[in-house]
């Protein structure tokens, strides 16, 4: 059953971003990104990874792309249709990236030496929120304390540049 | 579990939606799409990190937490994004990448 | 014995002290007092000369009967490796010693002629800055320790010259005169200093005593040849040209007649008793070398100078501007010194010439000082040059009159005047060393007397012309200088030279050799005769005899053309031939390669401009390919 879900996941992840990327429409766009996400969080949940699921449905599903979809509103751009790219644009675009994957999977299936089983070992929540605030060795204490500075940096950056400028 | 699934499925399918977002990004001819595009190529690189974690290294958690970080990250990001956005809105009136280049020669 | 002769430097740096202060501070002084500076700074430098030459020829100067070269001040100066380097310093030796007198005396004079002669011009205290900065040069030239320091006053003398020619620098003749004079002395210059590069670099040393120590041993010896000649004497022939240059010998002589542009006290100091023997002072300097390891050097040198004093003594008959006659008068005398040494052996008997170029310098630099000063009284009486427009001034300027007469005397070989003694070891060494020269000094002798004769009778007697106003006798501040010259043309040939300047330092003794003494005398009076027939009084016999010569009169008029020749070598041949050409290669050529690699950056930028589009997209896009190709290179070109 798990490995169909997962390929189920992969065919949907595949799908909609390719979707997401020739769409004429913004909001179609978004969504299809929301349903990219979701599959993602389905394959972190089959990693057993259910922290980092909850996260990536939390946060960025629910998060980032209401975001988007709210800013997309906001500069009224949401019913128009979008110009499809130039063909020549396109091209040397899917170019590039198809080269690209080429050059990843060639590189990647030379390479010998992965092992293909995955081990049995669940990750607790407990053990997460250890050594998320632990300062050792496998502490994450100073990267969350950075972090969190940078979300304040961001969310005064995102006010002093999105603020209307007073005549 | 999760022992069927080789490690090169897992990859190839990270790569895709990372290549799929490049193209996005360099095609897309409205600020909003390009930024959605940028998310696909960090939610691929996160899928990635978690793969390598899981398949490699079981008993660490580094993948994990860069997972989160880079969640994160991306948050903090797009809402710098959004507000340039709409900065660059409220000046040229425009959000097509093509028609700002101010910056040119 | 060098301590005794420690404060030598004064005498040159006193001169320089005053260039810097009426230079500097003169436009803020009353011009009197820039002159009486000067004066004084030179006088204190006469002064010390002279008490220099009392305590050096009577004192100290002796070791075993024979004059030492003293070196009293040494400063290295500029080090090239351990035996070349480049002293500023103070030799002491005869010749040096005799130089001082001559250059502080005749300065002295002048510096006392000038406060009379240049009053009331704008640029009083720049003559007298310029007077000072000259005599600063010459002295540091004559005491100079090594062949790179006489170079480097040498030139500096030349700028000097410059300055003091071109002095009315509104005059549009004058400022042609002092170009002409730097460019020709310099040109000549060019083989100065190839000649200091060849000696220098064959025998590893700049320093005249080293040079010529040991009957010049370091020179002897070097094999290498070029058609012909060793390297030495190729070095000393150039470095001749450099004295050639400097001293109006032919063919580089073009620039001295012109020099007369500037004003008369400086035509004495410079032109005449001073700058111009320069070039028989180097040639003296390096005489040991030039006697002992170049004969052939030495030959050149003596038929320079009998062709030049011959050349200019003709030249001299048909000129009618005063100081023109001077001029050429001046060219042959300096002929005469550098034949005299050129037909000079070393030591003993044999450098009778040398000692004769030695007097004879002496006493020249006398009268033609008082020569020049004298004509410059009278063309400040007369207010023109030439002698067509003057005529019985002896009514009116008697004390010019008296002291021109014993100058003339002097040069003309009369005895007991100076030039006689020195005229008369010249002609004796002539004869005894090379026959042919002889008789052209010995004609040369009797040409001077009668040109000297034609100005005098020319200016002094004859029939009086319209003068514009009366003229009047100089003031006592012009006329004393005359005086004392007079007084010295009178008395130096009394010197007994031959105790004190000789070739190799010991004492030679000088006879008097009666037959050529006498003929000397004789071919004088027969100069003077003529002139006086000719010119005392007013007739037409002089003009029967120009047409008589025709071609050859209208050719020494004009100085056989050789001005002509010069500026058609330049203008049609150098400037079409050569300069033009690399003109053009300049302009065409490098010109072009250098706005071509504009062009070229230009035109490149233009093209590539494209690549900073502003589009972030296409940022994005060659991002991501570098990236692609970097990965591709490391992954797959870089593994070995």
């Amino acid at each position: 059953m798990k490995p169909t879900l997962f390929y189920i996941f992969s065919v949907v992840i595949i799908i909609f971003a390719l979707l997401s990327v020739t769409t004429t429409r913004v909001l179609r766009a978004a969504v299809y990104l929301l349903f990219v996400l979701i599959a993602t969080a389905g394959i972190y949940f089959l990693f057993d990874y259910f922290f980092l699921a909850a996260v990536q449905l939390t946060l960025y599903a629910g998060g980032i792309m209401v975001l988007i979809i709210f800013a997309v509103m906001l500069t009224n751009s949401a019913g128009e249709k979008l110009e499809k790219p130039a063909l020549g644009k396109s091209f040397f675009a899917g170019l590039a990236s198809a080269t690209g994957l080429a050059v990843f999977l060639f590189t990647f299936f030379t390479y010998d030496s992965f092992p293909s089983v995955a081990a049995d070992k669940t990750i607790t929540v407990r053990e997460l929120g250890v050594s998320l605030v632990s300062y050792g060795i496998g502490g994450y204490a100073l990267p969350f304390e950075v972090i969190s500075v940078l979300l304040l940096a961001a969310m005064v950056a995102a006010i002093i540049i999105a603020k209307k400028t007073t005549k | 579990m999760i022992e069927n699934i080789p490690l090169s499925h897992i990859i190839v399918v990270s790569s895709i939606m990372f290549f799929i977002g490049i193209y996005g990004f360099i095609t897309r001819k409205n600020l909003f799409t390009m930024l959605m595009s940028t998310e696909l190529i960090l939610n691929a690189a996160a899928l990635n990190l978690v793969a390598f974690n899981k398949y490699l290294f079981p008993q660490n958690i580094q993948g994990h937490f860069f997972a989160l970080f880079i969640i994160g990250i991306a948050a903090a990001e797009a809402s710098v994004a959004i507000a340039i956005i709409i900065a660059i809105y409220r000046n040229f009136r425009n959000i097509d990448p093509e028609k700002i280049n101010d910056m040119k020669y | 014995m060098a301590e005794h002769f420690s404060y030598t430097y004064l005498i040159v740096i006193i001169p320089l002290i005053s260039f810097l202060i009426t230079g500097l501070f003169g436009g803020k002084m009353k011009p009197i007092v820039s002159g009486l500076i000067g004066t004084t700074g030179l006088f204190i430098s006469f002064g010390l000369s002279l008490c220099t030459a009392y305590k050096y020829f009577f004192l100290y100067g002796k070791t075993d009967e024979i004059f030492q070269k003293i070196v009293a001040t040494d400063y290295l100066w500029l080090r090239f490796s351990d035996t070349l380097h480049v002293n500023l310093g103070v030799l002491i030796d005869p010749i040096s010693v005799m130089m001082l007198i001559v250059i502080t005396t005749v300065s002295l004079m002048v510096h006392i002629y000038s406060i009379g002669y240049m009053k009331g011009e704008t640029g009083f205290a720049r003559f007298f800055a310029f007077l000072s900065l000259f005599s600063f040069s010459m002295l540091g030239l004559v005491v100079a320790t090594n062949i790179f320091q006489m170079y480097i006053f040498w030139e500096l003398v030349g700028v000097s010259s410059y300055l003091l020619i071109g002095y009315y620098y509104e005059k549009p003749s004058a400022v042609a005169a002092s170009k002409k004079a730097f460019i020709v002395t310099r040109f000549a210059d060019l083989g100065f200093l190839i000649g200091i590069l060849l000696l220098s670099f064959t025998t590893g040393t700049f320093d005249f005593i080293t040079l010529t120590e040991n009957n010049a041993a370091i020179t002897q010896g070097s094999g290498i040849a070029f058609m012909g000649l060793s390297t030495i004497t190729w070095s000393l022939i150039f470095i001749f040209m450099g004295g050639a240059g400097k001293s109006a010998m032919f063919p580089l002589h073009i620039w001295l007649p012109d020099a007369m542009e500037g004003p008369t006290p400086v035509s004495a100091l410079i032109h005449a008793a001073t700058m111009v023997v320069a070039g028989v002072y180097l040639v003296a300097r390096l005489f040991p070398v030039y006697a002992i390891s170049a004969p052939v050097a030495l030959e050149v040198v003596g038929y320079v100078g009998g062709f030049t004093s011959l050349f200019a003594a003709v030249i001299a008959c048909t000129q009618i501007d005063i100081k023109r006659i001077l001029a050429f008068s001046t060219m042959s005398q300096i002929g005469y010194m550098m034949l005299a040494l050129g037909v000079s052996g070393y030591g003993a008997e044999e450098g009778l010439g040398y000692l004769a170029s030695m007097f004879h310098l002496f006493t020249h630099a006398m009268f033609k000082a008082l020569l020049f000063l004298g004509a410059g009284a009278v063309i400040h009486a007369v207010h023109s040059n030439n002698f067509t427009d003057m005529g019985n001034l002896k009514k009116y300027l008697p004390v010019t009159h008296w002291t021109f007469l014993i100058a003339c005397l002097a040069i003309a070989g009369i005895p007991p005047f100076a030039g006689f003694f020195s005229k008369d070891e010249i002609l004796v060494a002539a004869y005894q060393h090379n026959k042919l020269l002889f008789f052209v000094e010995y004609a040369v002798a009797g040409l001077t007397a009668f040109y000297m004769f034609r100005l005098y009778f020319s200016v002094f007697h004859g029939k009086e012309t319209h003068y514009h106003h009366t003229p009047h006798e100089a003031p006592y501040v012009m006329t004393i200088p005359l005086m004392l010259l007079a007084l010295a043309s009178m008395t130096v040939g009394l010197i007994p030279f031959g105790e004190f300047v000789t070739s190799d330092g010991a004492e030679l003794e000088l006879h008097t050799h009666w037959s050529i003494a006498i003929a000397s005398v004789a071919i004088a009076v027969v100069g003077i005769v003529t002139a006086l027939v000719f010119y005392r009084k007013e007739n037409n016999l002089p003009e029967k005899i120009a047409i008589s010569f025709g071609g050859l009169f209208k050719a020494a008029y004009h100085k056989f053309y050789i001005d002509e020749l010069y500026l058609f070598i330049t203008k049609k041949i150098i400037f079409n031939n050569v300069s033009t050409p690399i003109a053009w290669f300049d302009r065409n050529v490098v010109d072009a390669t250098m706005n071509g690699i504009a062009y070229v950056t230009n035109y490149t930028s233009e093209k590539i401009k494209g690549l900073q589009s502003g589009q972030i997209q296409h940022y994005a896009y060659i991002f991501v390919s570098g990236v692609f190709v970097l990965a591709l290179i490391f992954l797959y070109l870089m593994k070995y």
